[in-house]
């Protein structure tokens, strides 16, 4: 055990390049703050060539402190990767919305590093520091939208309840300290395993993590900020909270349940089902009724959680297999549906409920058929991504013999095709409902959406790359 | 000497209270004071336990809590004064505009 720089190496790099854009932002003329978005990028390409420079090299780092795993890899290049496409999406929405402060980007980078920690983390500290870093970072981004009072009101919601739940997170960290006396996983696990008898103290930690966790990835009676959130939020962060920060909160929680709570997996395996439950059911019948397509898509990815639960209720190597990959194939159609959502929206983000959609085939024919490819996708229909990821996910709950919860996954998916198929029979069968000329499309939303449809297809057809790694980083 | 249970019972106290706060203060300065409340409810078990099990690390967690609170206080308070900014007031049930 020494001090192993080059384990955090992603993250050091990434959170030089924040500062130095932090530092650049002043000095750069207004006008060209978005194009800031490049140097963000290179930083973010760095540390992403850095995680695959290292791929596959594993040991302990900062004194035991941190993880150098395929898991932890695995996540980061999942971070850096959606990073990087909501960093692309955002310079042109800045450039349009007229907000220009090129601290977005530095802010990103910084709650990317902060994901990254979450995933790499090997002591409870971290974890809880790694999560404040993004949180932090997010309730300011949440908020950029400065002028728009929805904007700040969303972003107050966030801040007031994220610290509410972090104080439940911080008191079951502590109870689970008390109880062990250590904040080190492994050391947890080893203490547990030679325990005679468990501490109350123990399963109350257990549940106040699962509380600031579950806050954290919309789960579940923990979700109820979601929608509001979404809806104030600008565009390309709505994309981030959707995606990364959802991520984030899961590959802790797997993390901290799978290694360091093993012995106690019949209690949150039970916790986490009745909540998978609760959340496919909410996030689809909410859905169901939204008027505005952010909103929908809030409680799309609500509905997402749940599905994402029922592969880690499966507890074992496969069901891993199958969240990394389903995290993948989610960020892939989520970041390019709000990419072609946030072209569509055009200025002042006013085109965003769903009746807007009436008709915007004849004006966007291939923007059109991207969303509907990805809102397939989102459905779960066969050749794309999201259909391989709850296969492989639901074979996993059922390989452990989670049948009813397989079985309410499977009706739960039934009624979400209902609010995706909606909005492409809208769409593609309805007049368009008012004269406007097509959208102006930028070229970086171009080559993010070209990248999205490609990758959902691909993993659709043929999933054994990502799904080989996967099984790489399924070390638990 | 006082038994650790005496500590963990105020901390309880006081975490209940904090809580308690959150749920029924309708002023967003006092909902975030008693977030505070809870957090230092939270340092209070940890500084208990530590000096129950005889090491530092609790200790050194509390000094990781009350710097990230402090950074959630800068954060928090400057949009608090946005929200102040759009509705003149504090009073959270007149955020209101985000429904379904």
């Amino acid at each position: 055990m020494d001090l192993e720089y080059t384990t955090l190496l992603p993250e050091i790099i990434l959170s030089l390049s924040g500062i130095l854009l932090m530092m650049s932002a002043p000095m750069v003329d207004r006008e060209r703050q978005h194009s800031l978005g490049y140097p963000a990028l290179l930083g973010i390409g760095t540390a992403f060539a850095a995680t695959v420079v290292q791929w596959g090299l594993s040991g302990e780092g900062f004194y035991g402190m941190v993880f150098q795993d395929s898991f932890s890899q695995l996540c980061k290049l999942l971070f850096l990767f959606s990073a990087a496409a909501i960093t692309l999406s955002a310079m042109s929405y800045l450039e349009r919305e007229k907000l220009l402060h090129g601290e977005f980007f530095a802010l990103l980078s910084f709650a990317t590093v902060g994901m990254c920690l979450m995933a790499s983390s090997a002591d409870l500290i971290l974890t809880f520091l790694g999560l404040e870093i993004l949180s932090v970072s997010t309730y300011i981004l949440v908020a950029f939208r400065e002028k728009d009072p929805k904007s700040t009101e969303s972003a107050l919601k966030y801040f007031i309840l994220g610290a509410f739940s972090t104080a439940f997170l911080l008191y079951g960290i502590a109870f689970i300290y008390g109880a062990t006396g250590t904040t080190r996983y492994t050391q947890v696990a080893d203490f547990l395993s030679s325990a005679s008898f468990y501490p109350l103290a123990l399963a109350l930690g257990l549940a106040l993590i699962a509380v600031g966790f579950g806050f954290k990835a919309a789960v579940t009676p923990f979700h109820v900020w979601t929608p509001d959130v979404y809806e104030g939020a600008p565009l390309p962060i709505a994309m981030h909270l959707a995606v990364s920060s959802k991520a984030a909160a899961l590959v802790a929680l797997l993390r901290i349940f799978y290694q360091m709570l093993p012995d106690l997996s019949q209690q949150w395996e039970g916790m986490l089902s009745i909540s998978a439950v609760l959340t496919m059911a909410v996030g689809n019948i909410a859905a169901l009724t939204q008027t505005n397509i952010k909103r929908m898509l809030a409680y799309s990815s609500i509905a997402h959680a749940g599905y994402l639960l029922v592969g880690f209720c499966a507890n074992n190597a496969s069901g891993v297999q199958a969240m990394l990959f389903y995290l993948f194939a989610y960020a892939l159609m989520n970041v390019g549906a709000f990419t072609v959502i946030q072209v569509m929206a055009r200025d002042n983000e006013r085109f965003l409920s769903i009746s807007d959609f009436r008709g915007t085939a004849r004006r966007h024919p291939y923007l059109s058929a991207a969303l509907a490819s990805f809102l397939v996708s989102l459905a779960g229909i066969p050749a794309t991504a999201g259909f391989m990821g709850k296969l492989f996910m639901f074979a996993a709950a059922i390989e452990s013999q989670h049948y009813t919860l397989v079985v309410i996954a499977l009706l739960a998916s039934a009624v979400g095709l209902y609010y995706y198929l909606r909005v492409i029979v809208l769409m593609y069968m309805w007049e368009p409902s008012d004269i406007l000329e097509p959208a102006p499309v930028p070229l970086s939303a171009k080559i993010v959406i070209a990248i999205m449809i490609i990758g959902t297809f691909y993993l659709g057809i043929y999933p054994k790359p990502i799904l080989d790694l996967a099984s790489e980083a399924a070390i638990f | 000497m006082v038994p650790i249970t005496h500590y963990l019972m105020l901390s309880a106290i006081l975490f209940a209270l904090g809580a308690l706060g959150v749920l029924i203060n309708r002023n967003i300065i006092s909902m975030f004071m008693c977030v505070e409340l809870m957090l230092n409810a939270v340092n209070l078990a940890f500084i208990a336990f530590s000096r129950f099990l005889n090491q530092v690390d609790g200790q050194i967690f509390v000094f990781f809590v009350m710097i990230v609170a402090a950074a959630e206080a800068a954060v928090g308070l400057a949009l608090i004064v946005l929200f102040f900014r759009d509705k003149s007031t504090l009073d959270v049930d007149q955020a209101n505009s985000l429904k379904w």
